[in-house]
């Protein structure tokens, strides 16, 4: 079964296969240290006793959480530029999608661990005279960040497949590159399955690398 | 150098302190003991603004609490606070515990803070734990070490709120030995306990708290041995 299919033959992809991967990891990179960002600053902003604050934090949570990725690129590549009069290439309006996107994920994350720490630590700062920012910024923040870790590790793995559905909006990243090559050459399942394989490389790189720091974290 | 007035604390419709006043003078050791509920934390935590005022007035060390005007986190600097439940800082050492305050609210140079966070681990027996995480250590060893990150701001007034209540027994006297050191220093101190032999020998006064009010207070020998009311001799009946 698996002899009738032409493996070798993917050889003379790989450049542009790795061309693929490029994209996919710059715009999974950019976009996820955004999204890290706008996580943070959203699911804070959740937090956040301010009436206003709140409600524009939520309104963006659940729009991005509640439509799918695929119509959200449409938006930012071909509707943004109407509106605001400003053309994107593919790969910026790529990382916007994704920051935008995963930022609203990771704001619910980051709302859970921060919400997840004892009302004591707040107290216990506060009591030392630390104003609300610097006993979040002291004692609340590295506490939550190490329970953030394995659901952003889980995030970062979805949105690094998510950047798969950007090839609609023609960012040349992996599934990109995939779908060109499968369709000129008719060798899809090699094509695909290699492609997969390279999925597989970053996110278990990406697993290994979460699990380094959370080892740190813990040691300290 | 606390003085409230006529204080009143509401959660929601549940009236918990229902017309506080109390004075209490520099170096004074006040003891408040009462039933479970009675709303002797809630008093507590009035004093540094953790629990909002309802109405009345709480003046500390000069400063109005109930006044939007006051910079509450300039008198909680002042106003060292150690908790049941420890409220350790886990992710920081013994040491950084101890120094995180005194160089982010009072500016000291990490020279400095490290100098007298030693000195105040010495002062409650654990210099060879500087280094060690809060969960390394034992339950009275960790009050004993958020005494310490209290004392590191200098405060003129110290708010205890059952700190030997989670502790085992055989923990209890580690603790109650440090504060004693502390009231024979000149600290000022009120302390919520259910260690009736710690506010007999240490302390200056004692109030007894039911139900939002004080109702009755005096001095420690006078409380236990000759108690006034019918609802402090049934509490000190049940407990002792
Ligand atoms: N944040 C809160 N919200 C609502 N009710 C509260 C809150 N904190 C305390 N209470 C209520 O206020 C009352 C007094 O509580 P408080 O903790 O002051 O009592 P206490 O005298 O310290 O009791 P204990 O000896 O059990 O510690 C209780 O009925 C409690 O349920
Ligand atoms: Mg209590």
């Amino acid at each position: 079964m698996i002899g009738r299919f032409n493996w070798a033959g993917v050889v003379e992809f790989l450049p542009q296969l790795a061309t693929g991967l490029y994209y996919t990891l710059l715009i999974s990179v950019v976009g996820l240290l955004i999204g890290f960002i706008l996580g943070a600053i959203f699911g804070l902003g959740r937090i956040s006793k301010n009436k206003l604050v709140y409600f524009v934090s939520s309104f963006y949570i659940e729009v991005l959480r509640g439509t799918p990725v695929l119509v959200q690129a449409i938006w930012i590549f071909f509707a943004l530029p109407l509106i605001i009069g400003y053309n994107f290439d593919s790969i910026t309006a790529g990382i916007i999608v994704i920051a935008l996107n995963s930022g609203a994920y990771i704001a619910e994350i980051v709302r859970g661990a921060v919400m997840s720490i004892e009302k004591g630590q707040m107290e216990a700062g506060r009591s030392l005279g630390l104003d609300h920012g610097k006993t979040m910024r002291y004692i609340i923040w590295p506490q939550a960040f190490k329970r953030m870790i394995p659901p952003l590790g889980n995030q970062f793995i979805i949105s690094i497949k998510d950047t798969s559905l950007l090839s609609v909006i023609l960012v040349p990243e992996l599934i990109f590159q995939g779908r060109l090559i499968a369709a000129n050459h008719f060798n899809a399942v090699e094509i695909y399955t290699t492609v997969a394989l390279f999925y597989l490389v970053i996110t278990l790189s990406l697993s290994f690398i979460l699990r380094i720091v959370e080892r740190r974290l813990d040691i300290q | 150098m606390i003085e409230v007035n006529n204080l009143h604390k509401k959660f929601g419709n549940l009236e918990v302190l229902k017309g506080i006043n109390c004075q209490i003078k520099p170096k004074e050791v006040v003891c408040v003991i009462g039933p479970s509920g009675s709303g002797k934390s809630t008093f507590l935590r009035c004093l540094n603004m953790l629990e909002e005022i309802t109405s009345g007035d709480v003046v500390v060390d000069g400063n109005q609490l109930n006044d939007s005007k006051t910079n509450i986190n300039e008198v909680r600097t002042e106003v060292g606070m150690v908790f049941q439940q420890f409220n350790l800082f886990p992710h920081k050492t013994v040491l950084a515990n101890i120094m995180l305050a005194p160089q982010k609210v009072r500016n000291l140079s990490t020279q400095e803070a490290k100098e007298r966070a030693l000195a105040l681990l010495k002062k409650v027996g654990l210099s060879d734990k500087a280094t060690m995480y809060p969960s390394q250590l034992s339950g009275g060893q960790q009050q004993r070490v958020a005494i310490a990150r209290a004392l590191a701001m200098e405060p003129k007034v110290m708010l205890f709120d059952e700190p030997t209540s989670a502790l085992d027994p055989e923990l209890v006297g580690e603790v109650l030995e440090v504060m004693k050191k502390l009231a024979l220093e000149g600290m000022t101190m009120v302390v919520v306990t259910h260690e009736m032999g710690f506010a007999r020998e240490v302390g200056d006064r004692v109030l007894f708290m039911d139900e939002g009010i004080i109702v009755e207070e005096g001095n420690p020998e006078q409380i236990f041995t000759n108690p006034q009311s019918e609802r402090t001799k049934g509490f000190l009946n049940k407990i002792l």
